[in-house]
């Protein structure tokens, strides 16, 4: 061990000044870069930052497959990446597809980006795509979604063909979902002999507790309930995005009021979503900023026309539709934050008419209910749920309290959901609320899924309690889903809107409105979006 | 020899009363499992069909006679296997079990900050009942009793969170791992998680524990032994500490038994304000997503802490009060 200093020593008088010179020369050099290279590493350390965010609850499993549900897909952004996602203005913005293109009436071409990397360090390529659309066709979540495709074909290592049975409007809409997984890490078995691929519902599966996506996070630790951390993988293939955000804990905070108290206090960056009752408090402090939008779900009551005869008669419906003061709900419960709503379809979609405006006229309404005969009106009831959406108990009571202005006697039962949807899948309800958010971001799934004749064959009109037909309602909705021309296809689509608006066939009441809160040196105005999937991989923190 | 051989039948006797109340826990349990709403539409998104739901349904046997469903549960039990939770995917004992560090450390919190503040506050109302600070204890502890531990939770919050930044508003801090224990108390970041929570949890305990030590003493005070104590010349505090508080500690032991219940029931309120990582926040979360084994699991579980706790109430009472009779505890 001693040889080291002992040789250069000697080295060093043996070979004279000029050696002497640059081996000085050399020491200085490598100090330098020795500084220079510390000098880096403290400034990567001060530009990473760490973002705490608390939102109200954590997905129950880590496979992006298991169940189609906000906390899922938030997730999925994380830690894989989808094919194309959505910006905030509602276009398609290129991810692991970098270009795509329409081959023939049925086929669209997506080209990838070469030298993606999975978290395993395997290279992407078409293959993955392929495998992890067929394992969304086999989870028993999506696979609905992925009903009008054919299959999925690796044309070579950084092309594939998305082919559907017929043509299909919504291809790149369903290209959103497709995140694709790292087919060599899922495959084969695991410990216990079970396949590593397998979408489990109940029970746990290789997939619901390891991860290997592309995206710009890895699980570093997962205590579920508790807190999930993630780090940004090191040579994540999108430099272009301006995110400084190297480390994530995310913490599940059940309770509104603690959320607020924790972002307020500083223990946490970013809290989703904010309660209503504390949007003033989160607006007025100075600590803080408060992001709202207007997302695409809509709140409806559904009128069961199977129970309540009078319902069967239009012009009931529409004196109910008319007696609804939904800007009063909007601005009284919802304190502003949320559209009173004509129609579905939320504006920014296909089917959206402007026309459609929420109607109120307690005259024309009291007049249609002596119309139809029912001037002394008659008693139903109304349930819905009371911790599934923002504002839903109240907006039920103050809607009950609005019809009994039509004398219809609404008795009224409120519930957590748990026991809301056993209900409601029994139709055990006169009046019934439903909160629809479309999963295609297409008019054409309201309509589908709320307004279509109910056939538990084909699936459509599973949320039809209101037992609503109308066959022109039905055969334009087909129809739609085999038009590519946009153009062409908004018009039947609108078309399908002012029907449901004029045969009142539900009393939409509002879209409701999303709500972020962050310190102010979260700059989370510029990664929120429509469909609540904040890009953190995008976060500038100052 | 005698008491060893009692005791033993004692504790055994309660065994067999802990497994019936259990029992009895289940069957009410499964009975109601129905309208404890639907599992199913807990794990699977809105566009789901009705025929896979059902399928599923029947894949876990929920669709089954809720008796059938009990019988094949006891089975199960038999051999060890008290279901899998759906949210958790791990078995349901498990589950519930990681999380009781947490929930007994906060009780374990309260429960000293009951004890270090009832003794002094209890004892001072009950041999100065005129004086301004004891008026004053007791108004308190009216106000105490009636502010429901979710608002005290908040306010709390607010105060020493929000506003004065002292201490932290959510969650447990750091632990640290003895065994397969996880323990919050050996860390400052730990210790300063749980003041808050066990301040909120204490706060409804305090109350009723300053009164009953109050009148347990007054109660004392009025009896020979103290007037005897008092002729003898004893000085005041050795009257009122070795004489009368002894005796009166006795019905503290005997009622703190009987309150855990409801220090667990206000265990699901505090827990889910500060977002403690216990056993009743854990309750809350299962009622709420419908994990109906996970529910089940924590009902007998706590069933079971029950009976244990009442039994080691009856010993500590036996051990400090020669009149009670084992016999009379059965």
């Amino acid at each position: 061990m001693a040889a080291g200093p002992h040789l250069s020593l000697d080295g060093k008088r043996a070979l004279g000044p000029r050696i002497a010179a640059m081996a000085r020369f050399l020491t200085i050099f490598i100090a330098a870069l020795f500084a220079a290279l510390l000098g880096c590493a403290s400034i990567a350390a001060a530009e990473g930052k760490t973002l705490r965010m608390a939102y109200d609850a954590d997905p129950t499993s880590l496979d992006p497959h298991e169940q189609l549900a906000g906390a899922t897909l938030q997730l999925s952004h994380l830690v894989f990446d989808p094919l194309v996602r959505r910006r905030q203005d509602n276009t398609f913005e290129p991810r692991l597809a970098k270009s795509w293109e329409q081959i023939d009436d049925v086929t669209l071409r997506f080209h990838l980006r070469d030298g993606v990397k999975f978290h395993s360090g395997r290279e992407l390529t078409a293959d993955d795509v392929v495998w992890t659309f067929e394992r969304l066709k086999k989870s028993p979540d999506f696979k609905a979604l992925y009903e009008p495709f054919e299959s999925a074909k690796a044309v070579d290592d950084y092309t594939v063909d998305i082919v559907t049975k017929a043509p299909y409007p919504l291809t790149l809409n369903l290209a959103t979902y497709i995140f694709p997984m790292d087919r060599a890490f899922y495959s084969g078995t695991d410990e216990n002999g079970r396949p590593k691929d397998a979408v489990v519902k109940h029970g746990a599966s290789f997939a619901s507790s390891n991860m290997s996506g592309t995206g710009p996070f890895r699980v570093t630790k997962r205590e579920q309930g508790i807190r999930l951390e993630l780090v940004r993988v090191g040579d994540y293939w999108d430099k272009a995005s301006p995110g400084n955000v190297d480390k994530i804990i995310l913490t599940p905070i059940k309770e509104p009021a603690t959320r607020v108290a924790a972002l307020l206090a500083g223990d946490v960056d970013f809290i989703a979503p904010v309660p209503p009752t504390d949007f003033r408090r989160l607006e007025s402090a100075s600590c803080c900023t408060l992001v709202t939008m207007p997302s695409t779900r809509i709140l409806s009551f559904q009128l069961n026309q199977d129970r309540v005869a009078a319902f069967k008669d239009p012009r009931v419906r529409k004196a109910m539709s008319y007696a609804l003061n939904r800007k009063g709900i909007a601005k009284k419960i919802m304190r502003g934050f949320a559209t009173p709503a004509g129609q579905l379809s939320p504006e920014g979609y296909a089917g959206h008419d402007p026309e459609l405006a929420p109607p109120h006229d307690l005259t024309k309404a009291k007049a249609l209910m002596k119309e139809a005969g029912f001037e002394d009106g008659f008693s139903v009831t109304m349930i819905a749920p009371n911790n599934r959406y923002v504002g839903d108990a109240r907006i039920a009571e103050a809607v009950a309290a609005m019809l009994a202005r039509i004398n219809i006697k609404v008795d009224l039962q409120t519930m957590p959901k748990a026991q809301y949807w056993q209900r409601f899948d029994a139709r055990d309800g006169d009046i019934l609320m439903i909160g629809w958010q479309s999963d295609t971001q297409d008019s054409g799934n309201f309509y589908e899924f709320l307004a279509m004749t109910p056939d538990p064959e084909t699936g459509y009109g599973q949320y039809n309690a209101g037992a609503y037909s109308n066959p022109d309602v039905d055969r334009l909705t087909m129809q739609t889903q085999t038009m590519t021309d946009p153009a062409a296809r908004a018009e039947v689509l609108k078309k399908i809107e002012r029907i449901l608006s004029e045969d009142a066939a539900m009393l939409p009441i509002q879209w409701q409105h999303l709500a972020w809160g962050s310190r102010k040196n979260v700059n989370i105005e510029p990664i929120v979006n429509a469909i609540d999937m904040p890009y953190l991989a995008d976060l500038v923190i100052d | 020899m005698h008491t060893l051989l009692s005791i033993l039948a004692f504790v055994a006797h309660r065994l067999v009363q802990a497994l019936l109340v259990m029992l009895a826990i289940l069957i009410i349990a499964f009975a109601v499992r129905e309208s404890l709403g639907d599992p199913i539409r807990e794990f699977t998104g809105q566009i789901v069909s009705e025929v896979e739901r059902a399928e599923l349904r029947k894949e876990l046997g929920l669709d089954r006679p809720w008796h059938v469903q009990f019988a094949d549960y006891l089975g199960r039990a038999a051999r060890g296997d008290l279901g899998t939770s759906f949210i958790y995917k791990k078995p349901t004992v498990e589950v519930v079990l990681a999380k009781f560090p947490a929930s007994f450390e906060l009780v374990l919190g309260a429960s000293l900050i009951v004890l270090l503040f009832c003794v002094p506050a209890g004892v001072y109302c009950a041999v100065r009942p005129n004086q301004l600070g004891a008026k004053l204890v007791l108004g308190l502890s009216v106000l105490g009793i009636s502010i429901p531990v979710f608002v005290t939770g908040i306010v709390l919050i607010s105060v020493f969170s929000v506003w004065l930044g002292w201490l932290p508003a959510f969650g447990r801090g750091d632990t640290l791992a003895i065994g397969p224990w996880k323990t919050g108390l050996l860390t400052r970041d730990g210790l300063s998680h749980l003041l808050l929570p066990a301040l909120t949890l204490s706060s409804i305990m305090l109350p009723l524990f300053v009164r009953l030590v109050r009148s347990a003493m007054l109660g004392e005070l009025g009896h020979d032994y103290v007037r005897t104590a008092w002729a003898k010349g004893a000085s005041p505090l050795r009257v009122w500490i070795v004489h009368a508080l002894r005796n009166a500690l006795l019905p503290l032991v005997a009622v703190g038994g009987l309150q855990v219940g409801t220090l667990v029931a206000y265990t699901l309120l505090t827990e889910t304000v500060f977002q403690w990582p216990g056993m009743g926040f854990l309750f809350l979360e299962a009622v709420t997503r419908s994990d109906i084994p996970l529910i089940t699991t924590y009902l007998v579980l706590v069933g079971l802490l029950f009976v244990v706790v009442n039994t080691l109430v009856d010993l500590l009472s036996l051990a400090l009060d020669p009149r009670v009779s084992l016999e009379g505890a059965r």
